[in-house]
């Protein structure tokens, strides 16, 4: 495996940094080197942001944003028509879009080519969670699309990660969500 | 046994902090630095360090704290960044003149005005005549293993001056990387037990700090703190090349050169665009052409001998400079590896490439292209001063 890149958007507030953060640890529990870092700006409640995250079985030296990535994860689908979520984005490469549409209609609307995935992680975060935050969602989605992390080390990963900032319930809560999204993202 | 850890150089230096467990840290809060401290007054908080941490009301106050504690005999650490560097500007030189070896992490970040906070070399590269040890690092784990090889540098008793442990702010501060970490056992053991050569504390053999010291002694003093900085010089390489062996980490050096026995071409860096310049130099090497890079890591004491020896036999050298010296020849990284290279038995044409400045980002494509007008520069490309990646030239 070389050198994978990921591209996160969302809007400040819906945990994008967290996900990036998060796959990368779980990719670093397989002894892969990882970075994970946000696009540095002002972060405002509700502006879309990006989050960037790297993945490598060598360390990693390049220290460059992320211009042609290999996944696009879009946590936000209010973000489809006022941002460039395919920007640098090759047909070889995979997008996952969080919404209640299928992937075709999707395909049409960004005139995207290449692997597109799409599932309702607001819907199953509201389910689990009980708030609309998407991020863990779609990390569990990533999970499955991409076959980069095991799904025991991104269990690890959450527990680890959530530990000291949530109550176990919620920790439960998002490990219950990645399950569930996991199973729901058809591939 | 090393633990991978998923950290931020900020973190990564707050972490290796706390395992140092210095006396005193004294710090104010600034982009991109204030990570640093906020991690490491949790682990006050929670008793994990046995740190007396001082939350002084400015950048001048924290140094001037770390001064007075230093001077009292404690292993002490601050960090800072940018206009908290300048604010602090005089007391820094002070630090190094009353030969307190401080460690100061500087997530080095480009001066106002106008205001910015991202990431260039302009803070640190204006105390680079302080009379502080400087080292620049690539990355997070860079950044660890360099705050233990720092209490050691300046500790040294042949040294005995402060210590700036560089990254790029943002890039370097804010970003995770996996970061292989010793046991707490493994650093307390490599830092060992502070012992200071002189201690105002110490009332059997009494000390003056800071008296007035005009022409009768002024300039022995200062003649003895170059000595001190020449000194520092073998004592950084034997630390840094001995670290792999004493820790089962990382090798260091005062420099790394990559790719560059055989390379008609070099590029000079510091910090996180060296590894961005690797990641080139694998991607050209495998299209089989010649390209090499120095990176810097020790900037003061200027290694002059170990860089002319690793860019002997290169023809064309390209220096990269995150910031500018105003009205000066080039950049401050140009104007060390120029004058290093003046004694040398054949001499590499040389330019500098003022980049980067604000955070503006460099990208691969960006040092590819450096290295393609080397490649295809019919002779030695003419001394001169070139901007990247600015708008207008």
């Amino acid at each position: 495996m070389d050198l994978i890149e990921i591209r996160w958007h969302g809007r400040g507030g819906q945990g994008v940094v967290t996900a990036s953060e998060l796959f990368a640890e779980a990719a670093m529990q397989d002894g892969n080197y990882i970075q994970a870092f946000p696009e540095f700006g002002p972060e405002r409640m509700g502006a879309p942001i990006k989050a960037f995250t790297r993945i490598c079985p060598t360390p990693i030296t390049i220290h460059s944003q992320v211009y042609t990535p290999n996944i696009v994860v879009v946590l936000d689908p209010t973000l489809l028509g006022s941002v460039d979520v395919t920007q640098g984005l090759g047909t070889d490469g995979i997008l996952i879009v969080n919404t209640p549409k299928d992937a075709k209609e999707i395909a049409t609307m960004l005139g995207y080519a290449g692997r597109l995935y799409t599932l309702d992680a607001t819907k199953i975060a509201l389910e689990t969670i009980g708030r609309p935050v998407a991020n863990t969602a779609c990390a569990g989605a990533l999970v499955k699309v991409s076959g980069l992390v095991s799904m025991d080390n991104m269990m690890a990963a959450t527990k680890e990660k959530f530990r000291e900032k949530l109550s176990e319930k919620a920790v439960l809560a998002n490990i219950e969500t990645i399950r569930k999204a996991y199973e729901e993202v058809s591939v | 046994m090393a633990k991978p850890m998923a950290l931020s150089g900020n973190f990564a230096a707050a972490y290796a902090t706390k395992q140092i467990n210095p006396h005193v840290v004294a710090a104010y809060p600034i982009t991109p630095q204030t990570l640093m401290m906020e991690k490491f007054s949790e682990y006050v908080a929670n008793g994990e360090v046995d740190t007396e941490l001082v939350c002084v009301e400015s950048e001048h106050s924290a140094m001037s704290a770390c001064i007075g504690a230093a001077a009292a005999g404690g292993r002490v650490i601050t960090s800072t960044a940018a206009n908290g560097l300048a604010l602090m500007f005089e007391v820094v030189y002070i630090a190094a003149s009353l030969r307190l070896p401080i460690t100061m992490c500087v997530m080095n970040r480009a001066l106002s005005g106008p205001i910015n906070i991202h990431g260039d070399h302009s803070d640190s590269m204006g105390t680079r005549d302080s009379g502080w040890i400087q080292i620049f690092n690539e990355n997070a784990q860079e950044v660890y293993d360099t705050m233990f090889q720092a209490v050691r540098i300046g500790e040294h008793k042949d040294v005995m001056l402060p210590v700036m442990v560089n990254f790029d702010g943002f890039i370097t501060s804010h970003k995770f990387e996996r970061v292989d970490t010793l046991d707490d056992a493994a650093v307390r053991d490599y830092v060992g037990t502070y012992t200071p050569e002189h201690s105002l504390l110490d009332t059997e053999d009494p000390v003056t700090y800071g008296p007035l010291d005009l022409f009768d002694y002024y300039f022995e003093h200062k003649r003895q703190q170059v000595d001190a900085m020449r000194n520092a010089l073998p004592v950084a390489r034997e630390v840094l090349t001995s670290y792999a062996r004493e820790t089962g980490q990382n090798e260091y050096d005062i420099i790394e050169a990559y790719h560059l026995d055989d390379a008609d071409v070099a590029i000079v860096a510091l910090s996180s665009t060296a590894g961005t310049a690797k990641f080139v130099v694998d991607r050209m090497r495998a299209e089989g052409k010649k390209v090499g890079l120095l990176k810097i890591r020790l900037f003061r004491p200027f290694p002059v001998e170990a860089v002319r020896e690793a860019l002997a036999g290169v023809k064309q050298v390209a220096v990269l400079d995150r910031s500018d010296s105003f009205g000066a020849y080039g950049g401050p990284v140009f104007a060390e590896v120029r004058n290093a290279l003046y004694d040398a038995e054949s001499r590499p044409g040389i330019v500098d490439y003022i980049y980067g400045l604000g955070g503006r980002d460099i990208n691969a494509v960006d040092i590819e292209g450096v290295y393609n007008r080397m490649l295809s520069a019919s002779g030695r490309m003419a001394g001169d001063v070139q901007y990247l990646g600015v708008r207008g030239d």
